[in-house]
């Protein structure tokens, strides 16, 4: 069999991502059809930087869902004489019902790139929105009262806070992600003290808004605290009775350290937003009519502190997916064979002159999906400013 | 203002206490330390002998005592070992203990020795920092004025093509971390397979294979060995400070003295070059202090990449080699580095921004 000529390769790629195509034509199709009832949502397809970042995005939250199907080989078995092959070279020995050629050629131990460019997405998309996530629930949790209150809360979370911003991340990495660690239980005291920060936020959200009504007020509070301890008890300290929710160590370490890197920057941007917002007259008349602090900070004050808040969630995604990156191109922290962009990126470098395919696949990957978010993030503060 | 100078030095003078102090917590936790014992020792002590190792070295005790004795304000530890031999931190075995110093800790200039580069950290970690300051020279004289160019430029028109463009070209490189724009610079500029050089050698228009050189050393700098990893490190600060720069332009183009100034019949060019532009680079110096943080990150990215002996290198080395002493070094140069350019940023914008009242 011969070599896939470029634009050979180029239409069978094309092809292997038919199901992302196809929901991705459905997601915008039912997008722009009912924008104008969508709300911020719907005005992301008015800016064309928008579309264009939410369209790379949500391309790679479809591969990350449909990998298994776009794939062609296995990303983990190696397949004999394909050792850095270029580009669409064909398998020597057909075998029965897989695919005959590599299409982004083969790296250093003779896997497919191809397919583990596909299955990298997976292992990112996995991690960075929900490390995200939950340092987002550490930095409002701490940076709303903290903005609120003022004071010395104010003053000693700051520290703190300033204390975790002037570490070089890189350092940080290098002192908490490894493998002597793991054995002193640092990373699970601090997943138990992270994770705890979102059944906080949640239990105080819920107890400020229906104090009043006790009866509903019990039952949305319950729901917090067996939902979140479940989880939170498999999570952090591998105990789930269940055994649904657990957390493998590795994992644990990088999740734990990615949302101890992000949360201070949260709570400086979220403090920030709050003392600006805390002036405005509807405050003032929240406290006039009686409202708790707390009812003020959560239902007054963070809803209308929403704009700029997502907006750095959809950069911070990015950003925690340059973490993570960092993080596998160190070896920190990741099975050496996990098809995760940074690693393949460190693994493709040490033939990066001669075989430069292996690390270009999953540099571009990345790069791509950090730009999607940035134009996301874009077009997003453009939208939300005309309002 | 001197004050809020001595405010300033005070509490950066705390945080370093307390970065270093947790530098040391986990740098010296009993996994690294028995490590260590067994590289030092032997591989096959068993965990008593390990455990004596650890005590009969030093590393015993409370962690507040040890980090005392590094940091040279508590007395160094003796000890008289089973062969009747005097041991401590400030002197060599063997060696009278009455003629060593007391006190032997980073501040007195000790910062102990380096396991894996096999001599002291002090001279060794001062080469290397000579090393990447060479690196952090170019990347500074590539990255800021052209920083403040495509930010000035861009946001002198806001919303005019030569805006848009820029500022796709900036996000485009605040979205390309460092071992995506190096390994990206590597395949279009420096593989003999793909990008420019082939095509270029085949024309003989380059002698060697390739048109810039993959690895770069700091013996040997050359326009063809640093431009890659300068501009590895520069793209990345450049979008983020042209962004800043943008934001601040635009910001000050919108003012009230911008428009009274262009009413006046004052031209465009006499605007932005006399009354604009100071105002708009108050914003970005802060930045480009704070930059320093991420900086370091893209030296220790690129000085892997790219095989340069400095800083960042070093900072690899000792991670990997488990050596202790010599990451504590690097540490206490990072968050160095990173609590003076944050005070430098706080003292300047003050100094900058008349408008900005210290009582």
């Amino acid at each position: 069999m011969d070599t896939l000529s470029y634009s050979a390769i180029l239409g069978r790629i094309l092809i292997q991502f038919l199901p992302v195509w196809i929901a991705l034509a459905a997601t915008f199709a039912v997008s722009i059809s009912f924008k104008r009832r969508l709300g911020l949502y719907g005005k992301l397809f008015d800016s064309p930087v928008g579309m264009i970042g939410f369209g790379i995005v949500m391309f790679w939250v479809f591969t990350a869902l449909f990998a298994n199907q776009i794939i062609t080989f296995d990303p983990y078995s190696q397949f004999s004489g394909m050792k850095n092959k270029p580009l669409g070279t064909p398998l020597a020995g057909t075998i029965e019902g897989a695919y005959s050629h590599f299409l982004l050629g083969g790296d250093h131990l003779a896997r497919d790139v191809f397919s583990r460019m596909v299955m990298g997405a997976r292992s990112v998309l996995s991690i960075a929105p929900a490390a995200t996530l939950f340092a987002f629930m550490v930095g409002i949790t701490l940076g709303v009262p903290a903005g609120y209150f003022g004071g010395r809360l104010d003053t000693t979370l700051s520290f703190v806070a300033n204390l975790v911003l002037a570490f070089p991340v890189i350092l940080l990495f290098y002192l908490l992600v490894t493998p002597e660690i793991r054995l002193t239980g640092i990373p699970v005291a601090m997943a138990a003290l992270l994770f705890l920060f979102p059944i906080i936020f949640l239990t105080v959200l819920f107890n400020a808004r229906f104090f009043t009504d006790p009866k509903k007020r019990n039952l949305y509070v319950g729901i917090v605290l067996v939902l979140g301890g479940w989880a939170y008890s498999g999570l952090a300290f591998n105990m789930d009775p269940l055994g649904v929710w657990r957390m493998d160590p590795n994992l644990l370490n990088v999740f734990v350290s990615v949302v101890f890197v992000n949360s201070p920057t949260v709570f400086r941007i979220v403090r920030g937003i709050v003392m600006d917002l805390k002036a405005r007259d509807y405050v003032a008349a929240g406290q006039t009519r009686g409202e708790g602090p707390w009812y003020i900070m959560l239902w007054e004050i963070l809803p209308n502190a929403r704009g700029p808040l997502i907006v750095d969630f959809c950069l911070r995604i990015g950003y925690t997916t340059i973490l993570l990156g960092t993080l596998g191109f160190f070896g920190l922290g990741v099975a050496p064979d996990s098809p995760d962009w940074g690693s393949t990126i460190d693994d493709g470098r040490k033939t990066l002159a001669l075989f430069p395919h292996a690390a270009l696949a999953p540099a571009l990957a990345l790069m791509s999906l950090v730009l999607g978010l940035n134009l996301l993030a874009d077009g997003l503060r453009e939208e939300s400013l005309k309002d | 203002m001197l004050i809020f100078v001595a405010r300033r030095l005070g509490l950066m003078l705390l945080t370093a206490f307390v970065l270093t102090f947790v530098v040391f917590y986990l740098t010296n936790l009993p996994p690294n330390l028995e490590k260590l014992a067994r590289s030092e020792g032997s591989v096959r002590m068993s965990d008593e002998a390990v455990a004596g190792w650890i005590e009969q070295n030093g590393h015993g005790g409370s962690v507040f005592l040890r980090y005392g004795q590094w940091l040279g304000v508590v007395p160094g530890w003796t000890r008289v070992d089973d062969k009747g031999v005097a041991r401590g931190r400030c002197f060599a075995a063997g060696t009278d203990p009455a003629a060593a110093p007391r006190y032997c800790g980073i501040l007195q200039g000790n910062w102990g020795y380096s396991t894996f580069a096999k001599t002291q950290v002090l001279p060794y970690l001062s080469g290397m920092l000579a090393s990447t300051g060479w690196l952090m020279l170019w990347v500074m004289i590539v990255m800021i004025p052209s920083s403040l160019v495509i930010g000035v430029v861009a946001g002198m028109r806001e919303g005019s093509r030569t805006d848009r463009v820029l500022s796709t070209f900036s996000i485009a490189t605040t979205a390309t971390p460092e071992y995506v724009s190096g390994v990206i610079l590597v395949a279009l500029l420096a593989s003999p397979v793909t990008g420019l050089s082939p095509i270029l050698a085949d024309w003989g228009w380059i002698s060697g294979r390739t048109l810039f050189l993959g690895a770069s050393s700091p013996d040997n700098i050359t326009f063809w060995s640093f431009t890659l990893p300068v501009m590895t490190i520069a793209l990345y600060g450049i979008g983020y400070i042209a962004r800043m720069t943008r934001a601040s332009m635009t910001e000050v183009m919108t003012a009230q003295y911008i428009r009274t100034a262009r009413l006046k019949g004052v031209s465009f060019r006499q605007v932005v070059l006399k009354h604009a532009l100071r105002n708009a680079l108050i914003a970005p110096f802060t930045v480009i202090m704070l930059q320093f943080p991420w900086l370091l990150n893209g030296v220790v990215i690129v000085e892997t990449l790219f095989n340069y002996k400095g800083f960042g290198w070093t900072l690899v080395q000792a991670a990997g080699n488990n050596d202790i002493n010599l990451l504590l070094g690097c540490s206490v140069v990072a968050v160095f580095v990173v609590l003076v350019t944050q005070l430098i940023s706080d003292i300047g914008y003050v100094f900058l921004n008349p408008r900005i009242r210290l009582s």
